[in-house]
């Protein structure tokens, strides 16, 4: 079942990272990616998904469209964003962040909202034995974990990510990556955005290739990591 | 041929401006004569208004700071001249000499100990300073006290008594007129270019070599002095005055004027003076016939007015007007500057001498470390690139190199010289200049006035040489030189265009066109290739070899892999804050360590 | 000096400090919450006072259609916005939100008029009175500009205190008032006398705080409250309405005015514009704890409460420039201590 559809999204929005006439569909249950250099408007993409920046252009989310949507209003629809910038409550507790990515389902009651800690605690037991210390104090991939676990805590139809390597060293990129492959199992369907575009395009169903806000390149993600002109957008290895 | 159809144009303009000119001279004369004493004197006050307000427009609207003393500031001139000329028997123009001299004291003060303070500080406590004189003011009781005096003896102007609504008429709106022009060729000259880099964040304004607290305090000073002569003139036209002429009321309305008259037009000063100076009559007017009581109403009613314009019309009447009025004359593009890149502080390529050198830099921020033991040296006529992904740690380089930021420890030298920890509007002068990644132009300046602040460092011209236009010569030598720098870099189309419409690309050539201005040792560039497309990066790959030729160092930030090895001579890459290898592009195509932070590695 | 007058003054100044520090709450609250520094604030004690005032001498209080017309306006505001977002059927419920809710207390004002109502049940009526106020004018006022920047809120939010004073001007007259005492004499505490006044005040201010405090700490909606203060963008992620936060922030802010409203009327005499300067002290506490911190905000209140007691002894007609010039010094050394970046206001 086709859960998002944007069609010709166009963002014009201080001149960098703008995006021109994208589209793009995500089937349930499928991984997603985007690839594509800086400033190509891989983030500017998302934000527009999420409402948080005016676009023109029509989306669809599970068959409804949204267009008139804020950005809360998507949230309660069962989109959820992390973005580059993570957006942690960093003088809040890792508790009180989670509980605040349930805060849409807060009328479920004190046990719904525990049951649902509980799991993302199991997911991520590093945030349990931090679960009492501020966020801010966290190292670089405790706050992605903690970002991917607050955006769980809404329970997303679509869980958008953007750049969740940012910044991390190898080990813990790995680890990441590992979460994101075992979320699939959990029915969230993902749309990644990546500048690792390896690991990105090992993960993913389905990619698409953004360069300077227009989509040259996209199929099934196996097939474009084959793709020498993946390589050459990356490297600039060979003339093309 | 493009520039004859310039000149022509600007021909036109100067012709229908001049004429506008005359009509609206004409009028004003006349008003005297066709009206009566009443009506005279509200225009007395519209113009007396029009000059406090055209004080805070310059502060607001083009340095970005806000005060609600203006009319606390009006209080010190109007309290001061009354107390001469009342108390000591004084003529009204020694009463101003001392007015200005108290003001000037008062602002110096309040601005050295405020204008440090950013955001919503400085408001607040001009708050509590126009609070604190109003008070003041109600303490004073050789000039009235609370309930205000009268019987202030009229200015005299060659023995003539400016005693009546007719006669002041000519004072006030002959010195509306004069601030007017001053203002208008302030904005316009160096010290006018500064305030508006300014406007565009402190970063662009220290990176051109201003000293931004410095510009700010002249500017608030000038403001200050231009609500005194007004106070000055309000006491001695009105002859009586009382604290709540100049209250936070009144501070209160002047800002509205200005909000309502909208900072991007000087006129709009008087504009929004006249507009609420007759709303607030017709109000006066109006409301008793309601059976309400008008001063009540009157609040009540300019409050919601103002909120309106908040949000229906944040611009104010600046954008109608300027569709009204005829465009500003150009000014000239002077001669100059011969074709091609040339400097006179380049070393010749190839020397073996270092330019820049980073020794052992790292930057922590609490446990974090963002940059951790980077060395590397830039030669000379050389482009020399840092390379990595996000979050590697370049911009922080970036900055402690740029000066934005002091490093926890290592050094910096520039041309054999110690640079660590150096201010950024330190280093333009010593021939270290930058882009923006995400780029800082003015937008509603043209092509030609943005490069110009390029150049600030090199010109001389001060704030009463701009305002009385006494800086032509240099203008007209350093629009030469902006000239020359827009064709080096291809611009040279429409100089007097709008920075504002330039595409992201152009926009990035016109900041390097601002960096050669400065007559650079050498460019530091942020990220220029992020959101260009493929022909635009060719463009940009060109230029820096023309630079570079021209015997320019360049050193550049950069995400870009593509773009980096076609054109740098030498490479650094950074991961994780620290050095992962270093070398000639070649070099670095090769090196496995650097594919793998690039491409990612298997997962 | 003696020691008594001495004693007496540092009464008067611990029982305005602790006035202040609630009002300074207020101011932070609704700082951090929206980023307005919302200057009618005080404005909205003079209306608790004149509206407790206006009932206890049998009036209709003039506050009644202030937030008769301020909720049919919001109303208004609200469907228009509601039905150009094409969600016509959230309208009955902006219905009851925005114009059942507000108008009941003042329907229970106008029908009970004339009525000789208990004293508490006239406190009670005060505070639902003047509690609509503040979050009518926040989706009113505020809310279409919630992105501009604090300067430009600032400025809106003090023409606005123009706004307001000026109509209860033209609602309660230009007369003082004291409401009638609801607590006098004086209590005997190790051979002090301690005003009862003083410990109704404290014990206010008291309540007041524990309960703000568990509020923020233990309840979701504190917590989104808290959270939209440190990150607007991280609260609206996870789907906290930030103007659903303001409103909050301001009904609370509204809700402390309303007290210290009733807690001053009967020992000050309230004028239609005295809300200004009683605000104005409470923001010096505000500005002292930097507009984010509530215990530094606390400390500040009461540091301004006894200045001025003592000002007021030493250099009566001066108290009032030292309290305010008290600001510039406090600003500077706060800047100065916390190092945080200046706020860049950019024009694009």
């Amino acid at each position: 079942m086709e859960l998002l559809n944007a069609s010709g999204i166009s963002v014009s929005y201080g001149k960098i990272g703008a995006i021109r006439d994208v589209s793009m569909r995500i089937v349930e249950g499928q991984i997603v990616t985007i690839v594509g250099p800086n400033g190509a408007g891989k983030s500017t993409f998302l934000k527009a998904l999420m409402g948080w920046l005016p676009y023109q252009g029509s989306m669809r989310f599970a068959g409804r469209p949204i267009d008139t949507m804020t950005v809360q209003d998507r949230v309660c629809e069962g989109m959820v964003l992390v973005p580059e910038t993570r957006e942690l409550f960093a003088q809040m507790t890792v508790a009180d962040n989670l509980l605040l990515g349930g805060y849409i389902h807060r009328r479920q009651g004190h046990a719904a909202l525990a049951a649902e800690l509980d799991r993302i605690y199991e997911l991520f037991p590093r945030l349990r034995e931090r679960m009492h210390q501020q966020a801010r104090t966290l190292s670089g991939g405790e706050r992605q974990m903690l970002a991917l676990g607050r955006a769980l805590m809404g329970r997303p139809r679509l869980l958008m990510l953007d750049e969740p390597s940012l910044g991390l060293a190898p080990l813990i990129v790995r680890e990441i990556f590992e979460i994101i492959a075992r979320l699939r199992s959990l029915n969230v369907s993902i749309l990644l955005v990546e500048q690792n575009a390896r690991a990105a395009l090992q993960t993913a169903d389905y990619a698409y290739v953004l360069e300077t806000g227009e989509v040259p390149l996209h199929g099934p993600a196996a097939e474009l990591l084959k793709d020498p002109r993946i390589a050459n957008v990356y490297l600039g290895s060979s003339a093309s | 041929m493009a520039h004859d159809l310039h000149a022509n144009s600007a021909a036109g303009g100067a012709w229908k401006r001049n004429a506008a000119i005359c009509v609206v001279a004409a009028a004003l004369l006349a008003v005297p004569a066709l009206l009566g004493s009443f009506a005279v004197s509200l225009f007395n006050l519209v113009g007396i208004y029009a000059i406090t307000t055209l004080g805070l427009t310059l502060l607001t609207g083009s340095g970005g700071v806000t005060s609600f003393a203006q009319a606390a500031f009006m209080g010190v001139g109007a309290y001061t001249s009354t107390y001469f000329s009342l108390r000591l028997g004084l003529d009204p123009w020694l009463g101003l000499l001392a007015a200005l001299a108290l003001t000037g004291l008062c602002a110096a003060i309040m601005g050295a100990v405020t204008l440090h303070l950013g955001g919503h500080y400085l408001p607040i406590t001009t708050l509590a300073w126009a609070v604190a004189l109003f008070m003041v003011f109600g303490n004073l009781t050789a000039v009235g006290g609370h309930s205000g005096i009268g019987d202030i003896p009229p200015i005299t102007v060659f023995g003539f008594a400016l005693d009546r609504p007719h006669k002041a008429f000519y004072l006030v709106w002959g010195v509306l007129i004069l601030t007017l022009f001053g203002a208008a060729n302030l904005l316009s000259s160096r010290q006018g270019r500064a305030i508006s880099a300014l406007r565009g964040g402190a970063a662009l304004a220290e990176s051109l070599g201003i000293n931004a607290f410095r510009l700010r305090l002249v500017l608030f000073l000038l403001a200050a002095e231009l609500a005194c002569v007004a106070g000055w003139m309000f006491a001695h036209t009105q002859s009586f005055i009382s604290p709540t002429s100049f209250d936070l009321n009144q501070g209160m309305q002047i800002l509205l004027m200005s909000v309502l008259g909208g900072v991007g037009n000087i006129l709009g000063a008087l504009a929004g003076a006249a507009a609420v100076t007759f709303g607030k009559n017709a109000i006066q007017d109006l409301v008793p016939m309601l059976g309400l009581n008008a001063g009540t109403f009157e609040i009540v009613i300019f409050g919601i007015a103002f909120i309106l314009i908040i949000h229906k019309a944040p611009k104010g009447l600046s954008p109608v007007l300027g569709r009204f009025l005829p465009a500003a004359p150009r000014p000239p593009l002077g001669k100059g500057g011969a074709d091609g890149l040339h400097f006179t502080r380049t070393a010749a390529p190839g020397g073996t001498e270092v330019l820049l050198q980073v020794k052992n830099l790292q930057k922590r921020y609490g446990g974090l470390v963002a940059v951790d033991d980077v060395s590397f040296e830039v030669r000379p006529a050389t482009i020399h690139a840092i390379i990595g992904p996000n979050g590697a740690g370049k911009s922080t380089t970036f900055d402690l190199i740029s000066g934005m930021q002091a490093p926890t420890s290592g050094t910096v030298h520039f041309n054999g010289r110690q640079i660590t920890g150096t201010p950024a509007r330190g280093l333009i002068a010593r021939g270290l200049s930058r882009t923006f990644q995400h780029v800082r132009i003015r937008p509603n300046h043209s092509l030609l006035e943005n490069v110009m602040m390029g150049a600030h460092w090199r010109m001389r011209t001060g704030f009463a040489a701009g305002i009385l236009r006494l800086d032509r010569k240099e203008e007209r030598a350093f629009a030469g030189i902006a000239h020359a720098a827009l064709r080096d870099v291809g611009l040279d189309a429409d100089p007097h265009a709008k920075a504002g419409n330039l595409a992201l690309g152009p926009q990035r050539l016109l900041e390097i066109a601002r960096a050669l201005a400065s007559d650079p040792r050498m460019v530091i560039l942020d990220e220029p290739a992020a959101g260009l497309r493929a022909q635009e990066k060719q463009a940009l790959a060109a230029l820096l070899r023309r630079m570079r030729e021209a015997g320019v160092t360049i050193l550049l930030i950069e995400h870009d892999m593509d773009f980096v090895m076609g054109l740098a001579d030498r490479i650094v890459v950074l991961e994780f804050g620290r050095l992962l290898a270093t070398g000639t592009p070649d070099e670095i195509r090769s090196n496995e360590r650097v594919q793998a932070a690039y491409l990612g590695e298997d997962v | 000096m003696d020691f008594q007058i001495a004693l007496i003054l540092f009464q008067d100044g611990i029982t305005s400090g602790a006035i202040y520090t609630m009002l300074a709450l207020g101011f932070v609250l609704i700082f951090t919450t929206t980023r307005i520094i919302f200057a009618s604030y005080g404005d909205l004690i003079a209306y608790a006072a004149l509206t407790l005032h206006a009932l206890q001498n049998g009036r209709l209080p003039g506050t009644v259609f202030l937030v008769a017309v301020l909720a049919i306006v919001a109303t208004l505001a609200e469907v228009y916005r509601l039905a150009r977002a094409g969600a016509p059927r959230r309208i009955p419920g902006a219905l009851v939100r925005w114009l059942a809710l507000p108008l009941a207390p003042a329907l229970l004002g106008f029908l009970l008029q004339g009525t000789d109502l208990p004293a508490p049940a006239e406190m009670a009526l005060t505070v639902l009175l003047v509690l609509p106020i503040a979050p009518l004018l926040y989706r009113i006022v505020f809310q279409p500009i919630a992105t501009a920047s604090t300067l430009t809120l600032l400025i809106v939010a003090l023409v606005l205190h123009y706004v307001i004073s000026g109509l209860a001007l033209m609602f309660f007259g230009p007369e003082g008032v004291r409401t009638a005492a609801f607590i006098r004499g004086s209590v005997n505490i190790l051979g002090f006398h301690i005003q009862a006044q003083l410990i109704a005040v404290l014990a206010a201010a008291a309540v007041l705080s524990v309960g703000l405090a568990l509020f923020f700490m233990k309840t979701i909606p504190g917590k989104a409250l808290r959270a939209t203060a440190y990150n607007r963008d991280g609260a609206r992620l996870v789907g906290i309405s930030t103007d659903r936060a303001g409103g909050i922030a301001f009904i609370l802010g509204g809700f402390i005015a309303a007290i210290v409203g009733i807690l001053i009327g009967s020992s000050v005499t309230i004028y239609y514009d005295s809300g200004l300067m009683i605000g104005l002290k409470g923001f010096v506490g505000a500005v002292l704890g930097g507009f984010v911190s509530y215990s530094m905000a606390a400390i500040g209140s009461i540091l301004v409460g006894l200045t001025e007691a003592y000002a007021s002894f030493f250099a009566s007609a001066f108290k009032e420039i030292i309290v305010f010039l008290a600001i510039i010094p406090i600003v500077l050394v706060r800047v100065f201590l916390s190092r945080t970046p200046v706020e860049e206001e950019e024009e694009h």
